[in-house]
């Protein structure tokens, strides 16, 4: 059988060990994803649940790259790998999905909600276009504080899915980044369906690098299903951004293996907006298989050194649902604590 | 002491906290080149140059997220809207981003911003621009709501909006504006959130009231007092937080209570404060709490239907007589 591996697109200037922690990464946001459904159905984990299964590419390819605190990340609810990719502690990860107050968020936030101030990650964002006029206030707040209080050239990368391109508060705050020229990297997961509605049947104009062009931001069109593509635009990309101060937009093309949330998990419920056999296909295209295979052919790792990862990656996630369920809820007096600061 | 007008007073605080604040920034439409809809930046662009005063396209979810996210990042905006009827354009990022955040994130985050501008009712403005909608905010946890009476309450109470950690909703009165007051001079002069403010004394009844009420009040009690009815006039100043203490104590007085406010009886802030005053007073009170507030319609445009909709001192004195009776 042929193998699927990464073209490269570019001048090879990553070094081998940087390769195997883009690797490292991606493995161990799938497998703590991999990990959360049977927590779900045990009900250690409530509310709603949106697994990044498919999507390590485009926080892989792009996070490790930012200077944070300094630079600023924001995202959606699909978010568990934002936080990971941030570095915050698969622990605290676990321990916020299962509400527990040792959480990143001291179990008020949840799933949706993972945030990590001091490690430059705002949060994830329980509404679809929500952190799109979030982030422009964060960029115009880089850009003034590099102006007007003697701060550094930083940026803010905001991930939103296909659906917040038909949001109105999307296009409010992408018209003000075009006016202002604030420092913003806009990344479009595309994984062609919000929630159950694909981009066909959602928007006669689907062509997004478009829209964000038509607000005066700059863009492009990349395949989020090969890091090392999404690598090389994001390294690109930022320090353009650095130089210019101005925004852009990277729509990524990829694709979620499992449903939206815990409600479309099934293969069942798929049939309704998609069926099994695109899901294989695009399964073919697997991040993690793509640039596995590349490390493979190019010497980098052999299988052995693969299994050792996973077998390391895998007892992360075990420690980190070990470490979560020996933690405490949070204490019943603390339900009044930080309606205020 | 200086007197000037409810308008000035909210531009002096402004001026003092960006002179003394260089995180401080204004956004919001025409608040730059136009000088403001209501005058109320008038100056302060020429003042603090084009990064501090941000003149903003008609895109209220835009002014909103702009100024959630840059308090999110450390800054201190003051995002004005040119009304707050057209603030619900951006309801989301108030209600479900600034409000929130800081719970969200259990702590970790905190959302220094003020959303300010004019609301209130009357002038003809019809159902959409004329409206008061406080208790929206004051119902969600996260917010603390401001409506000041005076020129001086304008200015101390703003400057200490801005110097809260905390999404303060600050809403301004536009038939207020050009209202004349002493205000101090002293830059450091700040009216603390939870402190109402007895603007009359009496032993009869208790009206309790905030922003232009407050005049209704003070107007009503002083026919009444011709008829030897003295009532004690309380301007709550913040909604939330909310100085009940201060209410019950006067309650406990005068055994009689009457709530004011222009938005809409139903649901109102004043079925809040009656409920509090029944379930912290009851045994004090003589005759059950009374409410006058704005009709529950949208507000008409003919002359004779709005008069008709927004309350007046008459309706003040009718009600406190009834608890008299």
């Amino acid at each position: 059988m042929a193998k699927t591996t990464v073209e490269r697109p570019a001048e090879d200037h990553i070094q081998q060990n940087e390769l195997i922690d883009l690797y490292r990464l991606m493995l161990r946001i799938r497998r703590l994803e991999e990990s959360v459904y049977r927590l779900f159905r045990d009900a250690k984990i409530g509310g709603y649940l949106h697994r990044y299964d498919g999507q390590e590419a485009l926080v892989a390819g792009v996070i490790p790259l930012l200077q944070l605190p300094h630079d600023k990340v924001l995202c959606t609810y699909r978010d568990h790998g934002h936080a990971l990719a941030c570095g915050t502690p698969a622990r605290e990860v676990m321990a916020e999905l299962l509400g527990r107050a040792t959480g990143c968020a001291g179990g008020k936030g949840g799933s949706m909600h993972l945030i990590d101030p001091p490690r430059g990650f705002l949060g994830g964002d329980g509404i679809v276009g929500g952190p799109v006029p979030i982030a422009l206030g964060v960029g115009y707040a880089l850009k003034y504080r590099a102006r007007m209080l003697g701060g550094g050239n930083h940026i803010c990368v905001c991930y939103f899915g296909d659906g917040a391109m038909n949001q109105g508060g999307v296009h409010e705050a992408f018209n003000m980044v075009g006016l202002y020229k604030l420092p913003i990297l806009f990344i479009l997961e595309n994984n062609q369906y919000a929630m159950g509605t694909s981009v066909a049947r959602s928007t006669g104009q689907p062509d997004f690098v478009l829209k964000a062009k038509a607000h005066g931001i700059d863009g492009e069109k990349i395949d989020g299903m090969n890091v090392l593509t999404v690598r090389d635009a994001a390294q690109r990309v930022i320090d353009r951004i650095r130089e210019t101060g101005e925004a852009y937009f990277l729509e990524m093309e990829c694709y979620r293996f499992v449903g939206h949330g815990i409600g479309d998990d099934n293969t069942k419920s798929w049939t309704t907006y998609r069926t099994e056999a695109e899901v294989n296909e695009w399964r073919k295209r697997d991040p993690i298989l793509q640039l596995g295979n590349y490390l493979q052919d190019r010497g980098i790792l052999d299988t052995t050194q693969m299994d050792a990862i996973d077998a390391e990656v895998r007892q992360e996630v075990a420690d980190a649902i070990a470490f979560a369920e020996a933690s405490p809820e949070p204490p019943l007096d603390s339900l009044y604590e930080n309606v205020f600061s | 002491m200086a007197t000037m007008r409810y308008q000035q007073a909210v531009r002096l605080a402004l001026t003092e906290e960006m002179e003394r604040d260089p995180t401080v920034f204004l956004c919001g439409e025409e608040i730059g080149q136009y000088q403001g809809t209501y005058r109320v930046t008038e100056g302060l662009l020429d003042r603090f140059g084009p990064m501090r005063v941000v003149d903003t396209p008609i895109s209220e979810i835009g002014i909103a997220g702009m100024a959630t996210g840059a308090a999110m990042a450390g800054l201190r905006p003051v995002a004005e809207f040119m009304t707050w009827s057209f603030a619900l354009e951006a309801m989301d990022q108030l209600v479900n981003h600034a409000a929130k955040i800081t719970y969200m994130s259990g702590g970790r985050i905190q959302c220094p911003v003020v959303f300010r501008g004019p609301a209130g009712v009357g002038t003809q403005l019809s159902a959409q621009h004329s409206q008061s909608l406080e208790s929206w905010y004051a119902h969600t946890p996260g917010f603390k709501v401001v409506m000041p009476a005076f020129p001086a309450d304008a200015k101390g109470l703003l400057k200490t909006a801005i110097r809260d950690p905390n999404p303060v909703v600050f809403m301004e009165h536009a038939g207020l504006y050009g209202l004349q007051g002493d205000v101090p001079d002293d830059p450091e002069f700040l009216v603390p959130f939870g402190v109402a403010a007895i603007r009359r004394e009496g032993t009869d009844a208790t009206l309790i009231s905030y922003s232009r009420g407050v005049h209704l009040c003070l107007k009503a009690a002083e026919a009444l007092a011709r008829d030897g009815i003295e009532c004690e006039v309380i301007d709550l100043r913040t909604l939330v937080p909310l100085d009940i203490e201060t209410v019950l104590q006067s309650v406990r007085k005068t055994h009689r209570a009457v709530v004011v406010h222009e938005e809409w009886k139903n649901v109102g802030f004043g079925a809040e404060l009656s409920a509090r005053i029944h379930e912290h007073a009851f045994y004090d009170l003589d005759a059950p709490v009374e409410r006058v507030a704005g009709a529950d319609v949208p507000m008409p445009y003919a002359k004779n239907l709005e008069r008709a909709a927004i309350p007046n001192d008459n309706d003040v004195i009718a009600a406190v007589k009834r608890t008299l009776s």
